[in-house]
């Protein structure tokens, strides 16, 4: 008898604590929204999306070539990234054989986890030292090799749950195996492919450390792809560790604009996952 | 691998594999084949770079210093004598630190979201958790900076100090920026991940055994605590290395927070430095080909470890999730 209230003392007991660690780590997200709200909204006002930074010692100014440096850093970065990590994905879930996709899986697991700081040296080498000088190109290339192995494994995991009697049918009607993949196949898993590649996008959209040598950061705009080009994270560093009061309250504001452009995304992609894609690992 | 057999069958007649190859070839399979696949073979060729750049540009570092420089201490640029001691030491500590508040209570959480929580709750708490890991470092070293170290100064160092101040990592005066603020920004950020691998691999554990388990009138957490996460526990590990894989290369954060001082205090308190935040700070500043080359043998350094962790990590898991699949 004492032995089972004990039983049940300890499984109350536990439910609790580790019901108390998951309200720790959750809550974590509350503090970070709030104090990001507090501060950057403060902060916020239409200059910040219009105008150049201000030089030292004078206040005001925006981050306008930063917002526009971040998007052409990422378009690039999309469009590296993307069609191999896609074209990639295709290949281990429909063409792959045993020996070889498994180690193109496993390169690709370890490629994620390649320190972004490192990923920013080898671009250096091979961009940036060539060139000559620091480029959005060289940004792009950075943040397009870091978007290469989750667009890989999402358009594999969705292409994988697309039932096989759907690829069975499109190839008893006549269809070459390619036009199945193309017309039937890639159709049914698209919700889930685009979905992943939002969140793909939102991840290396908060990338610093493989900017800072390679698209650096500018106080001016940088027209055409190749000169050293602002970005919203960096700016957000660069400006957080500086001493001036003013640039602190910017860092507040684009470190705010910078985490709900990522929740959104974050948000939206999860949700239209959630709703009508095939679940993985069927 | 059945689904691809199958669709060879479909496309391929059984004749001689010329005519399979040249019919393949003009209904365009072959192309589609070859295009896809050199996208693959483009992913490994892109990491296998990614290793060859930083073993190659950090020859000249590493034919200069060779062993030593893992066990040198001076950084000294003007002089050209680079040793990696202080950020090894400052890398090491932090990462140490970060797993050691960040294991329990990530665990902790997993059990709850896999075990014992209600779907509803768990699912919504998976939710929360999953965006918190797409918050940008960067976001982390902001709020690291100017919330994390002024509330660490004022309410959690001074009781600390009173409390274990005899001992050593506690010892000496405390600035903000030091490799204990770092090691705190560094359990926050890797908690996530731990969660999000751990809950996969308790789910994965098969419904039999918590059943049986039950049925032998074991407690929820009985059944949890002996049955669910020994079967898991190997890919638990995984999810730790996965983790500290994360917190030695985490660069921003710890970078903001870490004082960038290339020392080794035994203090916690002392700023410090790591492999990431000097290559951060002093890469675009190096002047000359040595100092270069010896910030990219860092490089080298931190792809090396974190290579060797992650693929551990990955087998781990695997094997986790098969034993799960076939038991």
């Amino acid at each position: 008898m004492r032995s089972s209230r004990q039983k049940n003392i300890v499984n109350y007991l536990m439910f609790g604590l580790t019901g108390l660690c998951t309200l720790m780590t959750a809550g974590i997200l509350f503090f970070i929204l709030g104090y990001l709200a507090y501060h950057g909204a403060r902060s916020l006002n239409l200059e910040f999306f219009t105008r150049l930074p201000a030089p030292v010692g004078e206040t005001g100014g925006g981050m306008a070539n930063a917002i526009v440096g971040s998007a052409k850093v990422l378009f690039l970065a999309t469009l590296i990234g993307i069609p191999i990590g896609f074209l990639g994905g295709v290949y281990l879930s429909e063409y792959g054989g045993q020996t070889f996709s498994f180690v193109i899986r496993y390169v690709t697991d370890l490629l994620n986890g390649v320190p972004s700081i490192v990923i920013g040296i080898v671009v250096y080498a091979l961009v940036v030292h060539p060139m000559g000088h620091f480029s959005a190109i060289a940004g792009g290339v950075a943040l397009g090799i870091m978007m290469i192995p989750i667009s890989v494994r999402s358009t594999e995991e969705y292409l994988h749950a697309v039932p096989v009697s759907l690829r069975e049918a499109a190839l008893a009607l006549g269809a070459p195996k390619w036009k199945a993949i193309v017309t039937v196949v890639i159709p049914a898993a698209i919700r889930g492919i685009v979905s992943g590649t939002m969140l793909d996008l939102a991840r290396v959209a908060g990338e610093t450390a493989p900017l800072l040598f390679t698209a650096l950061s500018n106080q001016f705009w940088s027209p055409g792809w190749s000169k050293p080009t602002a970005t919203l994270p960096v700016m957000i560093f660069t400006y957080a560790i500086s001493p001036y009061e003013d640039w602190h309250r910017q860092a507040w504001a684009a470190g705010f604009v910078l985490l709900v452009l990522v929740l959104s995304i974050n948000i939206i992609a999860r949700l239209a996952l959630a709703r009508g894609a095939y679940v993985p690992r069927a | 691998m059945s689904t691809t057999a199958t669709l060879d069958q479909g496309v391929a007649p059984p004749g001689g594999r010329v005519v399979s190859f040249r019919r393949r070839l003009r209904a365009g399979d072959e192309v589609a084949y070859l295009i896809t696949l050199i996208a693959a073979g483009t992913i490994f060729l892109i990491t296998a770079l990614v290793f060859y750049e930083v073993f190659s540009q950090s020859a000249l570092s590493r034919h200069k210093f060779g062993w030593s420089f893992l066990i040198t201490s001076v950084w000294d640029p003007v002089a050209g004598t680079f040793g990696a001691l202080p950020f090894i030491y400052g890398t090491v500590v932090t990462s140490i630190l970060g797993l050691l508040v960040a294991v329990p209570e990530g665990i902790g959480s997993a059990i709850f979201l896999s075990e014992m929580a209600p779907p509803r709750l768990s699912n919504a708490c998976t939710f929360l958790i999953e965006l918190l890991a797409a918050v940008p470092s960067v976001i982390y070293g902001l709020l690291g900076i100017f919330i994390l170290v002024p509330i660490l100064e004022r309410h959690v160092v001074p009781p600390l100090k009173s409390a274990f101040g005899w001992l050593p990592i506690f010892q000496g005066p405390f600035y903000g920026v030091s490799l204990f603020s770092a090691g705190i920004v560094l359990s926050i950020m890797i908690v996530p991940f731990i969660v999000s691998v751990s809950r996969e691999v308790l789910l994965a554990v098969p419904r039999d055994q918590r059943e049986a388990s039950l049925a032998l009138g074991a407690s929820q957490w009985q059944t949890t605590w002996r049955v669910v996460v020994p079967n898991a526990s190997s890919g638990i590990v995984g999810s730790i290395f996965l983790a500290l894989a994360r917190a030695l290369g985490e660069t921003m954060a710890v970078t903001m927070v870490i004082g960038n001082t290339p020392q080794i205090k035994a203090s916690l308190l002392a700023p410090g430095d790591s492999i990431a935040s000097v290559i951060a700070n002093q890469f675009t500043e190096a002047t000359g080909d040595l100092y270069l080359s010896a910030l990219i043998e860092l490089g080298l350094v931190l792809f090396g470890v974190t290579f060797v962790l992650n693929g551990l990590a990955r087998i781990l898991i695997i094997a986790t999730s098969r034993k799960g699949a076939h038991s």
